[in-house]
C-alpha cells in the first residue's frame, strides 16, 4: 500500500533528527539548480534522467537531481574540515515509462567529508544506514570500484589504455569491450585494420585529402592525432594474458567481504599494484566490525556501482528490499574525485548516502 | 465516429490515399487547394483527418483519432511507451528510411561508435565541450547512444536542414533519416558502420486508447 504524504513527511523527520543526533548539520540546496554543472558531470545521460528546463535569463535549469552536487558545491566554498551535513528534501528524476516508479521523492541524506581516516568515515556511515534500517530487515550490497581503479592503474600497458578503460569502468560493456581488444581476446574491428593498412604507406593528411571535401570544426591536425593514437595502439604488445585474466576475476568477484578480502590478498601478491587499495578494504572491514557489523556475511562485488551515476570511486553500499521491483531503500558510496573537479583545485575525502523515507514508510506499513 | 489521421500533404499523403482507394476506401481533399479537410466517398462514419505526420502520433495518444498513418520513427521518438498506447495495423509499403548517425567522410579514424566515443574524448580535451550530434530525435539517439555506452557527445536540436549543420559549424555530427543517402553524400558525411539507430517506414496505427463498436468492422473491410 502507499503511504500518505504524511507518514512520508513523518518517517522522513524521524530519519534527519537520527542524522542530526548522529553530529550532522543541516543544510538546505536550491531545487533549481543551472543545469551546467551537472550537464558536464554526467553528460547527455543527465537528460535522459533528469528535468531540464530553460530560463530565458538564466539557461538551461534542472530541477534537482540529487542533493551531492550542490552540498559537495556549497562545502567547497566555506565548509569546516572535517564536517558531516544532512539534508532533507525533494529530487526529481525522470523514469523508464516501462516501471513505474516515483518521479518526484523524498531524499533523507548524509554525507561526511574528512581526510584523517577515510575507511573510519566509510564505516560510520555504513554503521549509521544499518542501524536506522535494522528493524527492516533489508538485503544489503557493498562493493569497492577502488580496487578495480588500482587495478587499471597497475596494468604493464600504455598510459592511453589504462586512460581509456578507467573512463569506462562505470561501463561494463564497452569496458568488456576494450579488455578484450587490449587482451587480444577480440580482432581489432575490419575498417581499423584496412585504416591501419592505408597509414602504412599513405600520411594521414593524404587520406584526409583523399577523403574529399573538409566539413566540421574537428581539424585535420586532430584527426591525424587520432590516427598516431591508433598506430601506437595497434603496436602496443597484447596486455598479458595473466594479467588480464587477474582482471576479469576481480570484475567477477563476489563473495562475503571478509572470503573476498582473503581472495584480493592472494591477487595482489600477483598484481602488487592494487595492494593499497586491499589494504583499504581491510582497514574499512575493521572499522566496520569496530562498528558492529558482521563482515563475515556482508555481501561484497568488486563492480557493484559500475551502473550508476558515475562518480564513486571507492566504497560503495545499497540496502534493497525483497521485493526486487523496489529501487533501493538506501544507497551511497565514496567519491573524492567528485570534490577535486567541483572544488576547482582543492579537494577532500568526501563519503554519503542517501534513504529514501517513501520506501522506508512503505515497508512498514507492511511490516506492521 | 471513426476518425482516420492522414498526413496532410505531398508525397505520403498521395501515397495513404492510394493505399486506402486499393482497399476499398476512396479519399479525397475537399475545401479549397489550401483548406486541410477532407472526406471518404460513401463512408459517412469515417472522417478523414488532415494533419502534420509529426502530429498523429500524439492524437493517437490523445485518443482524438482512432487510426493514424505515420513513420516508426515519429511514434517511438514522441511517444516514450509507445507499445503501449498504438498498434501496428499494417506496414504500408512506402516511407522507407533509416535513422542513422553520420560524420565528415574526411574522419578518416572514425568508422565505428566506438570510434566516435574515443574521437569524443579528444574532441572534449581539446575544445572545452562535449562533441555535437545535431537531431530532432532527442529520445531515440540518447538512448541508443546511452544502450551503447557512449559518453562523451552532447545533442543539439535541429528541425531541419540538419546535414548543414557540420559544414556551418553548429554540430560535429549528426543522426537523422535517410533513405537514398543523397543529401549525406552532397554534405560530405558518411554513416557509421553501427550507426543505424532504427529502420522506419509508413505504417497504418491504431490507438489503444481510443476506441469506436465500428472500428473491428472497418479493418475487417481492409482486410485487417
Amino acid at each position: 500500500m502507499t503511504p500518505t504524504k504524511a507518514a512520508i513527511r513523518s518517517e522522513a523527520e524521524r530519519l534527519f533528527a537520527a542524522f542530526r543526533a548522529a553530529g550532522a548539520v543541516p543544510v538546505e540546496a536550491d531545487i533549481l539548480l543551472p543545469a551546467e554543472t551537472l550537464l558536464d558531470l554526467y553528460g547527455e545521460d543527465i537528460r535522459a534522467r533528469a528535468y531540464i528546463t530553460n530560463d530565458p535569463l538564466c539557461g538551461e535549469m534542472v530541477l534537482r537531481p540529487d542533493f551531492t552536487v550542490p552540498v559537495v558545491q556549497a562545502h567547497m566554498v566555506h565548509g569546516a574540515d572535517p564536517a558531516r551535513y544532512c539534508y532533507l528534501g525533494e529530487v526529481f528524476r525522470k523514469q523508464n515509462p516501462r516501471e513505474s516508479r516515483a518521479n518526484e521523492y523524498l531524499q533523507v541524506g548524509f554525507e561526511l567529508f574528512d581526510r584523517i581516516a577515510p575507511e573510519e568515515a566509510d564505516a560510520e556511515i555504513f554503521a549509521l544506514f544499518a542501524r536506522l534500517l535494522a528493524p527492516l530487515e533489508l538485503r544489503t550490497t557493498t562493493g569497492d570500484i577502488g580496487i578495480l581503479m588500482a587495478a587499471v592503474r597497475g596494468l604493464s600497458t600504455s598510459n592511453k589504455r589504462k586512460q581509456a578503460l578507467l573512463r569506462h569502468i562505470w561501463r561494463p560493456k564497452r569496458f568488456c569491450q576494450l579488455l578484450n581488444r587490449f587482451a587480444g581476446r577480440a580482432p581489432i574491428p575490419k575498417a581499423r585494420a584496412r585504416l591501419l593498412e592505408r597509414l602504412a604507406t599513405d600520411t594521414p593528411e593524404a587520406l584526409i585529402k583523399a577523403a574529399g571535401t573538409f566539413v566540421g570544426l574537428r581539424s585535420p591536425e586532430e584527426i591525424s592525432a587520432r590516427t598516431a593514437a591508433l598506430i601506437e595502439d595497434a603496436a602496443s604488445p597484447a596486455l598479458a594474458e595473466s594479467e588480464a585474466t587477474l582482471l576479469y576475476d576481480l570484475l567477477n568477484l563476489q563473495a562475503p567481504a571478509q572470503t573476498a578480502l582473503a581472495h584480493l590478498q592472494s591477487i595482489a601478491t600477483m598484481m602488487p599494484a592494487i595492494m593499497p587499495a586491499v589494504d583499504r578494504f581491510a582497514t574499512r572491514l575493521k572499522a566496520l566490525q569496530g562498528r558492529g557489523i558482521d563482515t563475515a556475511t556482508l555481501p561484497f562485488e568488486t563492480n557493484l556501482g559500475g551502473t550508476s551515476l558515475e562518480y564513486y570511486d571507492g566504497f560503495v553500499f545499497n540496502f534493497h528490499a525483497a521485493d526486487t521491483a523496489l529501487p533501493p531503500i538506501a544507497s551511497g558510496g565514496r567519491y573524492d574525485a567528485l570534490t577535486g573537479v567541483l572544488g576547482q583545485g582543492q579537494s577532500i575525502p568526501a563519503v554519503g548516502g542517501v534513504i529514501r523515507p517513501d520506501l522506508v514508510a512503505r515497508l512498514k506499513g507492511s511490516v506492521t | 465516429m471513426i476518425k482516420i489521421g492522414v498526413p496532410s500533404k505531398g508525397r505520403l499523403m498521395e501515397k495513404t490515399f492510394d493505399w486506402f482507394s486499393q482497399r476499398g476506401l476512396n479519399m479525397r481533399r475537399t475545401g479549397q487547394k489550401r483548406e486541410y479537410s477532407g472526406s471518404v466517398e460513401g463512408a459517412e462514419e469515417i472522417e478523414l483527418v488532415l494533419l502534420s505526420a509529426g502530429e498523429v502520433p500524439d492524437e493517437l495518444a490523445k485518443g482524438r483519432i482512432h487510426l493514424g498513418v505515420t513513420g516508426t520513427d515519429l511514434v517511438r521518438e514522441k511517444l516514450a511507451n509507445w507499445s503501449e498506447i498504438v498498434t501496428e495495423v499494417a506496414p504500408l509499403g512506402f516511407g522507407h528510411a533509416d535513422l542513422i548517425i553520420a560524420v565528415p567522410n574526411a574522419w578518416i579514424d572514425v568508422d565505428t561508435l566506438d570510434d566516435l566515443d574515443s574521437a569524443g574524448t579528444a574532441f572534449r580535451a581539446a575544445h572545452g565541450f562535449r562533441l555535437r550530434i545535431a537531431t530532432k530525435y532527442h529520445r531515440l539517439v540518447r538512448n541508443f547512444l546511452t544502450a551503447n555506452e557512449v559518453a562523451d557527445y552532447q545533442l543539439v536540436d535541429s528541425q531541419g536542414a540538419t546535414e548543414g549543420t557540420v559544414k556551418n559549424l553548429t554540430a560535429e555530427a549528426i543522426a537523422d533519416i535517410t533513405s537514398s543517402g543523397e543529401t549525406l553524400r552532397a554534405n560530405h558525411l558518411k554513416i557509421l558502420s553501427d550507426g543505424l539507430i532504427l529502420k522506419s517506414e509508413a505504417i497504418l496505427f491504431r490507438s489503444k486508447v481510443a476506441n469506436d463498436p465500428k472500428l473491428d468492422k472497418l479493418l475487417a473491410k481492409i482486410s485487417f
